[in-house]
């Protein structure tokens, strides 16, 4: 073996024992000098060492505008970039907004590039913010959430009324009717209001539902009209179609099943179907999000 | 009369060995953390952040309990994606009154820091109870037990435990008074130890969170809590420019 010139680091452990002072190679010590001049230079230019009750700010700096409009400069910080970035990506989707707020709906889904803008800034507003109840197509869930991509509507399909709800929010109501009827006359009223719908019903109890229905006794046509075909002060469903919300219909094999269905919601009432308010005070969405995500709803397939 | 200190004195010395590299590796926290506890800019001033009311205070409880934090985040960065997605970006001062916080970094669900007001009660208690019938591409468990009975016996313990740490519950009508000044006479009957067990359940029985008034659910306490998350400061009255500032 060639003679080592290598030097020992000068300890010497259980007698014999010594290890070897090898250099560190030039391109990791080098390395180590620049990512140090690296930092030096880092803490010149961005905020670093904390000095008494405060910091050091850097050189950088980050031009925004501030409440009144005015172009103001700050040492850079996330905070201060992040409202710059803001500012600018609100500035590109400006013209956009700006064009839909001055158009009627209906004016804004013939303009081809309006239209890709709605629907894909739509989707993404969506997603984020109606997606949890009305799920990711809008269809809903029974028993839980209206679906939004049929032309059924208990507040009213218009963009107008879409907006109105997104803005307010809704909670809807049912009184309990468990204490105040019988439980024949509540199965009377299930068979007429099944059988509005076209489902082969007992005749009977459904001449003696209908009654109910109308009179002052049950008074469900207070809310839900003379027709049944649902009023939309109230929110209160049109009953003639074949589109449930609450009571599972469909899912029941046989008449009993959905009889037993509609039975439940008369008796228990409704005290749910709260959509929480999107607009007005400390909004999650300021008023150009939520004509566009009206359109967008609107769009969905069952606009009125 | 002393031997030279050498790199060899601290190896072949083991109380000097633990006491330096205790220090070498305290360096960053000393630097790094220790500064902002001396700092005037740390706390952004900004009105409306208050202690939870019992209620929500148990529901905090039952969201460590149940291990919430180690899916969801409590902190929102200030990032445009972050921003867009849940809201203004988290401030200091909201989680002033939290022990420990909740900030988190791990997101297997999203974020919670502004969570409040965004869904219904309704949507909570069936989304705790069963979220994949609201989400259905969900990865959370199933928390059935929250509709069990909220064990309140203890909630003015607790609040007495947080009122050691600096959370201004109070105890005497002169802490009392304190409150009503800085959060008004509402919230201040809220954080009074005395009353917590009666505020609580009254709290719960108006708000009926979990949909059923027979008794207060854990249900009722966790939703509470969730609603309250991120709401407490009106950021339409705050100056974006100004929380510039206080970095």
């Amino acid at each position: 073996m060639a003679e080592n010139t290598v030097q020992t680091t000068g300890h010497t452990w259980d007698e014999t024992l010594q290890e070897y002072n090898n250099p560190l190679p030039n391109w990791w010590i080098y390395g180590l000098y620049v990512t140090i001049l690296f930092a030096i230079v880092y803490w010149i230019i961005y905020p670093s060492w904390p000095v008494g009750k405060s910091h050091l700010r850097g050189i950088s700096t980050v031009t925004y505008l501030n409440a009144e409009g005015q172009s103001e400069t700050h040492g850079w910080n996330t905070r201060a970039k992040l409202l710059k970035e803001m500012q600018d990506a609100n500035a590109l989707q400006k013209p956009y907004f700006d064009k839909i707020a001055a158009m009627p709906a209906a004016q804004v889904v013939k303009d081809p590039e309006l239209n890709s803008f709605v629907l894909s800034a739509g989707k993404a507003l969506f997603s984020e913010n109606c997606a949890a109840c009305h799920q990711a197509g809008g269809q809903g869930k029974i028993g839980f959430y209206p679906n939004l991509a049929d032309d059924d509507w208990k507040y009213g399909g218009s963009v107008g009324e879409i907006e109105a709800t997104l803005v307010g929010g809704r909670r809807g109501y049912m009184p309990a009717f468990g204490e105040v009827l019988e439980k024949s006359q509540i199965e009377a009223i299930a068979h007429y209001v099944l059988g509005l719908s076209g489902h082969a019903v007992d005749k009977a109890k459904a001449t003696e539902g209908n009654t109910l229905f109308h009179s002052n006794t049950g008074a469900c046509y207070y809310c839900h009209g003379e027709d049944a075909k649902g009023r939309k002060a109230f929110g209160a469903p049109n009953l003639t179609d074949k589109i449930w919300q609450w009571a599972n219909v469909p899912v029941a094999t046989d008449l009993n099943g959905k009889v037993t269905a509609v039975q439940k919601v008369v008796m228990g009432g409704l005290n749910k179907g709260v959509m929480p308010a999107w607009g007005g005070e400390n909004a999650r969405l300021n008023p150009g999000q939520i004509k566009l995500l009206s359109i967008y709803v609107h769009e969905l397939g069952g606009g009125k | 009369m002393f031997k030279k200190f050498t790199h060899e004195t601290i190896e072949s010395n083991a109380g000097w060995l633990i006491v330096l590299t205790m220090f070498a590796i305290s360096v960053g926290g000393l630097v790094e953390i220790a500064p902002l506890f001396l700092h005037d800019d740390t706390l952004e001033k900004v009105d409306g952040v208050r202690p939870y009311s019992p209620l929500e205070q148990r529901g905090r409880d039952i969201y460590i309990r149940e291990g919430c934090y180690t899916c969801h985040s409590q902190m929102i960065r200030p990032f445009r994606d972050e921003q867009l997605r849940y809201g203004h970006y988290s401030l200091a001062a909201e989680s002033k009154y939290d022990h420990p916080f909740q900030w988190g970094s791990k997101r297997t669900g999203p974020d919670l820091a502004r969570v409040g007001g965004k869904y219904s009660n309704e949507w909570h208690t069936q989304h705790l109870l069963q979220p994949k019938s609201v989400v259905s591409e969900s990865v959370m468990p199933n928390y059935p037990w929250l509709m069990g009975p909220l064990d309140a016996s203890d909630v003015a313990d607790r609040m007495r435990a947080l009122r050691t740490t600096g959370v201004p519950y109070s105890l005497t009508q002169t802490e009392f008074d304190q409150n009503v000044k800085q959060f008004g006479e509402e919230h201040a009957r809220m954080f009074h130890i005395p009353d917590a067990q009666v505020n609580l359940v009254a709290q719960a029985q108006a708000g009926n969170y979990d949909g059923d008034n027979r008794s207060v659910s854990e249900m009722d306490a966790l939703v509470a809590y969730l609603q309250v998350l991120g709401t407490m400061v009106d950021f339409s009255k705050v100056k974006p420019e100004d929380l510039v500032k206080f970095r």
